[in-house]
């Protein structure tokens, strides 16, 4: 018992690991921000985690091909876009149901993304040697004792994820733009009355989740490791999706969502690392229990809009 | 006084139904026009085809005598054409001025100028005399006050017609003054009004002229002052109207269903009952007045075994059933007419005698044992259906094939098939035209005559003064008094309706 409180002190007094729960937040956090706009304009999100998938793959691929981590990186949001834009074809535009959908399109991606992958590198077990994202020290912050490693010392994706959330929390609360986006998620039919493209706006944010998901499954495969895996996202999109829910739509409570999930990633790799005496299929659960026990504890005070995951249609029989 | 709008043989038609059948009207400047129509009959159509939100299948609008095709709401706001719909257009989480700011360009660029607005839309409540705060969030407003919001959001955006859809079915009288003084200021400064109502006192108190729909068709239009409200009742329902329902003197007999210190929680958590008591005898209606959404819902449910109770204590028949569920209530006599057809009176999808008989279907004859009995459930439909005249291909037909008529039938024919001893009817004629309307308050009459005890629950107070023995007003989850309907005037149960109790209006009389 002693033992295992000492190990556990051992892992919280390490700079190492706050490092890691900042890396770990990162691919949540980032697919959280992007996605949130959609979110707010109404639709429910989860079709991430095959967005993100395939950006995972494609950063492998185009890295490999043109040799730049950051053309791999940027066609990674490219391929996660295309995807995005089926998904909003189908739920904006058609009108068919979020969920349904974004479960297709997440089992297509899954199939599809190893389909590709094997198909460039055959099903050989060494992966292709790439050049991952690079790591950047920031000057002078990055010198600071302790807080210098933890911090400052990072891929610029990490930087990237954190800066997003002040500028998303200021876009939707402080612009024109969030204030429409709020508007056609909460009330559609109002929105469109006073002039607001409730399908475009829609439209437009899954774009954006898209793009973004891609970004972070990029990081994922060349800014963490340099391999794609398939399946690798391991349900961070539903996580993000989860962080998402427990901020309420708020940036700054996604931000702590992300957080919790990105330090229960952080202790779960710790513990298997270090044995522990507990079985590391047991340390592989955290992060998922964290999901659970915030839902249920977040879902009970969440208020979800009429509208929430509904298909907006413009023009019906209106009873008189 | 020059012609501000005109339609001209404007035409919509539905799968199935014909909305608008060419049909023409025109407004002038600074005029009240009434849209008059009983409902369904084309009234709101022809308005969503002026605002933009439905595209004519043929027909024409001027608009200051310049033939103008509106493609969405934006154009007519464009064009100076604003609209209150009946089901308020705001965005409840959202700031009174942040509600007026939608889709207005900013003066800042991509950030928000609420401050701006604010100005001027304090200005502007200051001129026309609609009072509200401008940063309340919208769904902390009463509805009196959210109507305000929609006036001024069209104020704000410089329109020069105004139409209002059903307005005053969430009003209170003083409240239906107030927004009729705002009008008479509009159409002083040259702006135009349309009206859409089917309520004839409202026609004759403000408008100028009224123009009667009925089927889709124009029947007439004519000068408010060189008619009457009989006249205009006979032009809306094609045939002469009987307003009186025969009742007969009251015979009450022993009390049946009996409420005491009622509360129960409403689904933001407030208290949405507050120690509502009353009583309730055999051969008498109770009407429970009030503007909707002041807890009525809440008591239809907590009466049916639908809400849970949080203090207070029901009686059916002496016997205390607090915590009851709807079956058990239903065992003891209790039928329910539902507020919300289509939510919780019928399975839309199931057919016209599986609904009939779902309350009933515990009971022998129609099941033993758990095996339903086909040929007693299919002789009760075809003898409700011929009783209440209901118009279905078949008993096997679904109900959402049925007009909205006749869906409520069906409820009905559920509800009273089985000789109800209590009665809870709410909105019973929500939605029906005037000739089934009767329909059913002869009907409610003939059940208070068999010895039914009834509670009927309406927003309508015409049909509340018409068929109590006593009513009582429901105001922010409490009753606000009840007296007998020969003892009582549509001015005090007003004063009720907006908060004043009954002994506090008795204490002022001189």
């Amino acid at each position: 018992m002693a033992d295992l409180l000492s190990q556990f002190l051992f892992i919280f007094t390490s700079p190492d690991f706050y490092a890691a729960v900042l890396r770990l937040t990162t691919p949540i956090l980032l697919v959280a921000m992007g996605s949130i706009f959609c979110e707010r304009a109404g639709i429910m999100n989860i079709a991430i985690e095959g967005f993100m998938l395939m950006g995972a793959m494609t950063a492998v691929v185009v890295t490999y091909y043109l040799g730049s981590p950051w053309l791999g990186a940027l066609g990674a949001m490219l391929a996660a876009m295309v995807l995005s834009i089926l998904f909003a074809v189908f739920v904006v535009i058609i009108g068919t149901d979020h969920i349904v959908t974004a479960v297709a399109l997440n089992v297509l991606s899954l199939g599809a993304t190893s389909l590709i992958f094997r198909r460039i590198f055959g099903a050989m077990s060494t992966t292709p040697e790439i050049t991952g994202l690079p790591i950047w020290r920031i000057p002078l912050l990055g010198d600071l004792p302790v807080l210098g490693n933890i911090l400052f010392n990072q891929s610029p994706l990490v930087y990237l994820a954190f800066l997003s959330v002040p500028i998303a929390n200021f876009f939707m609360f402080r612009t024109k733009w969030g204030l429409n986006i709020r508007a056609v998620g909460e009330t559609p039919r109002a929105a469109d009355t006073v002039g607001l493209n409730v399908y475009r706006i829609r439209f437009y944010t899954i774009l954006v989740s898209g793009l973004v998901a891609g970004l972070a499954g990029a990081f994922l495969s060349i800014g963490q490791t340099t391999i794609f895996q398939e399946g690798m996202t391991a349900g961070r999109g539903y996580i993000a999706y989860t962080a998402i829910v427990f901020g309420k739509w708020n940036p700054l409570g996604a931000l702590a969502g992300a957080v919790i999930f990105g330090f229960a990633d952080a202790l779960q790799l710790r513990i298997q690392a270090l044995g522990m005496g507990i079985p590391y299929q047991f340390a592989l659960m955290i992060p998922y229990i964290f999901t659970i026990l915030a839902i249920v504890f977040a879902v009970g005070r969440v208020s979800w809009s009429a509208a929430y995951g509904q298909p907006y249609r413009r023009v019906e029989r209106s009873v008189d | 006084m020059g012609e501000m709008l005109r339609l001209d043989n404007i035409t919509k038609s539905f799968p199935g139904v014909l909305a608008n059948d060419h049909i023409s009207l025109d407004v002038q400047e600074g005029e009240i026009l009434a849209l008059l129509g009983e409902n369904g009959a084309g009234k709101t159509t022809l308005m969503n085809c002026l605002y933009g939100q439905l595209k004519p299948d043929a027909g024409q609008i001027y608009w200051r005598g310049r033939p103008v095709e509106i493609s969405d709401s934006r154009t007519a706001v464009a064009l100076g054409i604003g609209m209150v719909h009946q089901h308020f257009m705001l965005v409840p989480v959202l700031t009174v001025v942040e509600n007026v700011s939608l889709g207005l360009a900013s003066t800042r660029g991509l950030l928000l100028d609420l401050e701006h607005i604010e100005t001027r839309l304090n200005a502007l409540s200051q001129e026309f005399g609609l009072e509200v705060d401008p940063r309340a969030t919208v769904w902390h407003l009463p509805v009196g006050a959210q109507q305000r919001v929609e006036i001024l959001k069209a104020l704000y955006r410089e329109i020069q017609l105004l139409i209002l859809d059903e307005p005053t079915a969430v009003l209170t009288p003083k409240e239906v003054n107030d927004l009729f003084a705002v009008l008479r200021r509009l159409s002083a400064r040259g702006m135009s009004v349309i009206l859409i109502t089917h309520k004839l006192e409202e026609v004759m108190a403000i408008s100028d002229r009224v123009t009667v729909l009925r089927d889709g068709r124009v029947v007439g239009t004519v000068k408010t002052g060189g008619t009457t409200p009989h006249e205009l009742a006979r032009l809306m329902v094609g045939r002469e109207v009987v307003f009186d329902v025969h009742k007969p003197p009251l015979k009450p007999g022993k009390t049946v269903l009996e409420v005491q210190n009622l509360k129960a929680v409403g689904e933001r958590g407030t208290l949405a009952l507050n120690n509502i008591s009353f009583s309730l005898c055999e051969g008498e209606i109770l009407g429970i007045a009030g503007v909707d959404g002041n807890g009525q819902r809440e008591l239809e449910e907590a009466l049916c075994g639908l809400r849970r109770i949080r203090e207070g204590q029901i009686f059916l028949h002496g016997q205390e059933v607090s915590h009851c569920k709807p079956d058990q209530l239903h065992q003891l006599g209790l039928a329910h007419i539902p507020s919300d057809r289509l939510d919780r009176a019928v399975a839309a999808k199931m057919t016209v005698e599986e609904n009939m008989i779902a309350s009933h279907i515990s009971k022998p004859p129609y099941s033993k044992r758990g095996i339903l009995n086909l040929k007693a459930i299919r002789q009760f439909a075809q003898r409700s259906i011929r009783e209440f005249n209901i118009q279905t291909p078949s008993p096997r037909a679904a109900v959402t094939t049925l007009s909205g008529g006749n869906q409520q039938r069906v409820v009905l024919a559920s509800a009273l098939g089985h000789q109800p001893r209590v009665l809870i009817a709410a909105q019973p004629t929500r939605g029906l035209d005037v000739g089934l309307t009767q329909q059913v308050y002869e009907r409610l009459v003939q059940e208070r005559s068999r010895g039914a005890a009834i509670l009927l629950i309406s927003t309508e107070l015409q049909e509340i003064f018409r068929l109590s023995d006593r009513i009582a007003v429901m105001y922010r989850g409490e009753l606000m008094g009840i007296a007998p309907v020969e003892k009582t005037n549509v001015d005090q149960i007003g004063m009720m309706m907006a908060g004043v109790r009954l002994e506090q209006w008795r204490d002022s009389l001189p």
